[in-house]
């Protein structure tokens, strides 16, 4: 029924089927239609997680960490089991798979994430002990009971000084505070032509430097599961997660429980806007019914959403863009950093994603951009609306308003100019198709009664587009910097099934980045050999206890745009 | 622990329940009486989303005591319908798409209802005002605004 | 785990009070501390209606203690408050919260209590002792007991007494700072400037600085230029969430000079 193509599958339309019964015109543009599910939010019926009574419902909060980072070298939690109601305290050793990171479910990244954390915390709010009480108010007395001896350590809130030598290891599987792209490099890379050659013959090098702060999703509806047994030896949970098979597939791998026996129920989203994305309290909440056999809720209130909730992460941006005196940008080259804070999360499947971007809706024959994953002592950070795209947006915008100025030229015509057409290849090395930067821009300038020249006025992106610009660059330069040893290849853009498991006795080193060329780069972290980390890793991947190579079911490839032609 | 029966009429019904010691009306409207419609969002009295009238003035259900309501008549988004039988504003929000993700949806309407329980010709400030305490972070406010001005317009469907 | 006690009159509740004891008005503030498990052990509250009595004798105005946001709105011989009643929360707070309880409100709250302070009123304790003013109570909150009800004069001329709200979100914002001035007149003399700051300070804070510019002055440009100059003198702003203390510093002197300028008349 579905033609696949190398365009994608090809809609058919079978009207003959219930032909009496329906209209297949699809003609909804115009016409009033209301939401499907919007009785049931005026009746005050739908049904958000929390809208389910259960009898004997027990509460969960967390004892979490007030400092930005420390070790813990013991927890007590004697006290908080015999203050009244408490009916179990969980630390680390309940869990069963106490290591996670969301993407291992796509064979993407190390587990690096404790539920539970037992041996240190590397933001403040981390949780380390879970109480469940049998009301709210009992089990917020409780994890104020539970002592925790920290051993306060120094920490780093800023993505550059992370990533200096002798910064605090936030996140010590990798080194130097970034996550290891493909097993081989400490950065995301994006090489298109050669923009070191093209600097030296434009008439202006125009520098940006771009900051993002984190910004919290803040949802009315606050982050939250209810767990409880179900018949058929399962466990029903209630989420508000956006994600409901992300939130199932980590709930299975970290209780050790076959999927089969988990019954997620969500689909009514109190507000999610990438916010309810990290499957944190499923896995909570679900080992906790486990563990009591009662019903049993986790859910933030206001304060943990805000500083324990996963913002959008802080991203910071340099730009170097080479241009011609007539607007033309010949070369653009980013150095960008995302705080990831804490853990990984999807940030580095942000940067994928965002690279992929690069360098705009813009059509430039040499691009480079070195994005690192940064490990900071912040909250970690995950999705949020145009997840990986919208900050590195704000400043490839705001830098195309500092070209205009730069070069003397209104900025809507220089966008205009240099906006990408139908045909051209992009800096990922795949055609542009159905562009619409220019007929945007046009109707903004006329709606903001700025007069565009007849030229830019007459550009259309279905015209200009294509044949020189079609083709590949002739010469792209490629480097070694940043490359890390003792990173197996990922599976990962591979169908081996090898994970990105650090080696076992392989020291981790960085290569001394290569000197540039153009003096005009912000400073690379300084070449120093990264130490070799102090033990092996806990949670170094035994090969063992990793499951068999996918079959290709599950391809990260349509994510990343390297799927072959 | 101690528990307290409170006898009160909620959207016209005799109701009485135990309360427990501290409890909120927000906490005890949901779990002990079984009415979901008020939500939690922040405990704080911010958000508005717990929103309730009591004896006929709006409050926030989160910061009152939930054996404060004795002998009172409080009201929440599940006494709005007759049968069923929408409230114009019910039918207003559905056809201004004045509700996206429907949590603040709630507490939206009580408050929207109140204005109109007392001003049944508002103008646009004083919506804006009516609704100051009920954060929405879907739409923008704007089809909200418009969907009570149309039932205060009587531009609404019946 | 709370113990909660009504009682029939403010008297009875002044009885019981003792050192873990909080005694619950609007419960705008209380029940916030309850839910968030920092509530005291004992929650005192009245049921008696007459706590929200306003009553008058020539310009004395006596609010009781409990009268809510909503009641001073709902007065027309209070409309000189209204513009500050109006933009203390929402509605809904509006309708909870009330003229005693925020005394008590820690910063950034406090705007009807700035609004008093500038206003010279003073509070009524339950019991024995005499009225005390607003000034002191603020000054030490912890020791304040029980009020009973909150009395002032009348301003006798309405246009004497202005009151200004900074907020990022309007209507319903918590204030970056808010103003309230009195500047009684006397032979187009302004007698007894009273300048209150509210969120300029741990509590509602006098500008001395700015009542000295302008006491024994006409209000007129050169005395509001003087004011705004003064305005910070000797306060010292907070940094929180909000805003820091350079900006509260930056922008108080702008928005007095705001205030005083619509509050010139003949």
């Amino acid at each position: 029924m579905n033609d696949m193509t190398s365009e994608g599958p090809m809609v058919e339309f079978r009207k003959d089927l219930f032909a009496d019964e329906r209209d297949d015109n699809l003609n909804e543009v115009g016409k009033p239609t209301r939401r499907q599910d919007i009785l049931g939010h005026v009746t005050g019926r739908s049904p958000f997680f929390d809208d389910h009574l259960f009898n004997g419902l027990l509460h969960m909060r967390c004892a979490r960490s007030p400092h930005h980072h420390a070790r813990i070298r013991r927890i007590d939690t004697s006290a908080a089991e015999k203050m009244p109601g408490v009916v179990r305290v969980l630390t680390g050793r309940d869990v069963p798979v106490n290591l996670n990171t969301l993407l291992s479910l796509l064979d993407f990244g190390l587990d690096d994430e404790p539920l539970l954390s037992e041996t240190k915390v590397a933001y403040i709010g981390e949780p380390v002990a879970a109480v469940i009480a049998e009301t709210e108010a009992q089990a917020r007395a409780a994890a104020s009971a539970v002592h925790v001896e920290w051993e306060v350590l120094p920490h780093v809130l800023d993505v550059e000084e992370a990533i200096k030598p002798g910064a605090p290891a936030v996140l010590d599987i990798y080194p130097n505070n970034k996550f290891v792209y493909h097993g081989k490099y400490d950065h995301q890379k994006l090489r298109y032509g050669d923009v070191d050659a093209a600097f030296r013959g434009v008439d202006h090098v125009v520098e940006g430097r771009y900051q993002m702060s984190p910004i919290e999703q803040a949802p009315i509806e606050t982050c939250g599961a209810i767990a409880a047994p179900e018949q058929n030896d399962r466990y029903v949970c209630y989420t508000s997660t956006q994600a409901l098979f992300f939130s199932l597939g980590t709930a299975a791998k970290m209780l050790k429980i076959p999927s089969s026996r988990l019954h997620f129920i969500g689909g009514t989203v109190g507000g999610g806007f990438g916010g309810k994305v990290d499957s944190i309290h499923e896995p909570l909440a679900i080992l906790g019914t486990m563990l009591t056999g009662r019903p049993v809720k986790y859910a933030w209130d206001r304060a943990e959403e805000m500083q324990v909730g996963a913002p959008r992460g802080a991203e910071r941006w340099y730009i170097t863009d080479g241009v011609m005196a007539n607007g033309r940008i010949v070369a653009r080259k980013f150095i960008g950093y995302f705080d990831a804070g804490a853990y990984t999360r999807l940030s580095s499947y942000a940067i994928i994603k965002g690279v992929g971007h690069l360098p705009g809706p813009y059509t430039i024959p040499n691009v480079y951009a070195d994005v690192f994953c940064v490990y900071t002592n912040r909250t970690p950070a995950t999705a949020m609306r145009g997840f990986g795209i919208t900050g590195v947006d704000f400043a490839i915008e705001a830098h195309m308003d500092k070209i205009a100025e730069t070069v003397g030229m209104n900025p809507i015509e220089l966008r205009i100019l240099n906006a990408y057409r139908d045909g051209d290849m992009k800096a990922h090395r795949r055609e542009a198709k159905n562009c619409a930067l220019i007929e945007c821009a046009q109707v903004v300038a006329e709606k903001a009664g700025v007069t565009l020249s007849p030229e830019f006025k007459a550009a259309t992106s279905m015209t200009g587009g294509g044949g020189a610009r079609a083709a590949l660059p002739a010469f792209t330069a490629t480097d070694e910097d940043g490359r890390v040893e003792g990173f197996a290849a990922t599976s990962y853009a591979k169908k081996s099934g090898a994970s990105s498991a650090p080696v076992p006795g392989a020291a981790p080193a960085s290569r001394p980045a290569r000197v540039q060329a153009s003096a005009q780069s912000p400073a690379r972290p300084a070449a120093q050999p990264a130490s070799p980390p102090s033990a092996a890793p806990v949670h170094t991947a035994d090969p063992a206890d990793k499951k068999p190579a996918r079959s290709g079911a599950m391809r990260f490839s349509s994510l990343s745009g390297f799927r072959r032609r | 622990m101690a528990k307290t029966p409170v006898t009160f009429t909620l959207n016209g019904s005799a109701k009485a329940a135990f309360a427990n010691p501290g409890q909120n009306l927000l906490d005890f409207l949901r779990r002990e009486v079984g009415d979901l419609a008020p939500k939690y969002g922040c405990g704080q009295g911010t958000c508005g989303a717990c929103t309730v009238t009591i004896d006929g003035e709006t409050m926030l259900s989160c910061l009152v005591l939930a054996q404060a309501v004795e002998g009172q008549d409080v009201r929440t988004a599940s006494g709005l319908a007759t049968g069923a039988t929408l409230d114009p504003l019910q039918v207003a929000f559905m056809d201004h798409f004045a509700a996206q993700c429907g949590y603040c949806t709630p507490g939206m309407l009580v408050s929207a209802r109140a204005l109109l329980d007392r001003n049944p010709r508002p103008g646009r400030e004083d919506v804006i005002e009516a609704i100051s305490g009920n954060l929405c972070r879907c739409t923008g406010y704007e089809p909200i605004i418009a969907a009570i001005l149309a039932v205060a317009n009587g531009k609404a469907r019946a | 785990m709370i113990l909660v006690e009504t009682h029939p009159t403010l008297d009875d509740a002044a009885r019981a009070m003792s050192g873990d004891a909080a005694y619950m008005a609007g419960g705008t503030l209380v029940m916030r501390a309850v839910n968030e498990g920092q509530g005291p052990a004992r929650l005192l509250r009245v049921s008696d209606p007459n706590l929200r009595a306003l009553r008058s004798s020539g310009d004395t105005l006596t609010l009781g203690a409990g009268m809510t946001m909503a009641n001073v709105l709902s007065h027309r011989d209070l409309a000189f408050l209204h513009p500050v009643a109006r933009v203390v929360g929402g509605p809904q707070i509006r309708n909870m919260a009330s003229v005693a309880g925020n005394l008590f409100a820690a910063h950034p709250y406090g705007d009807f209590a700035a609004a008093l302070l500038a206003l010279g009123a003073r509070v009524i304790p339950v019991g024995q002792g005499s009225a005390r003013n607003v000034e002191d109570v603020l000054r030490d909150r912890g020791r304040a007991g029980l009020i009973s009800a909150v009395e002032l004069q009348r301003p006798n001329d309405p246009r004497n007494f202005g009151f200004l709200k900074i907020s990022r979100v309007k209507p319903k914002g918590v204030s970056v700072l808010c103003i309230a001035a009195y500047l009684p007149r006397e032979g187009g003399r302004i007698r007894g400037a009273r300048i209150a700051f509210g969120a300029m300070g741990p509590s509602p804070l006098r500008s001395t600085g700015a009542e000295r510019a302008l006491e024994g002055q006409a209000l007129d440009a050169t005395s509001i230029a003087r004011a705004a100059a003064a305005a910070t003198e000797g306060l010292e702003p907070p940094t929180d969430q909000i805003a820091s203390e350079w900006y509260r510093r930056e922008v108080a002197g702008v928005h007095l000079k705001r205030l005083l300028s619509g509050m010139e008349h003949s």
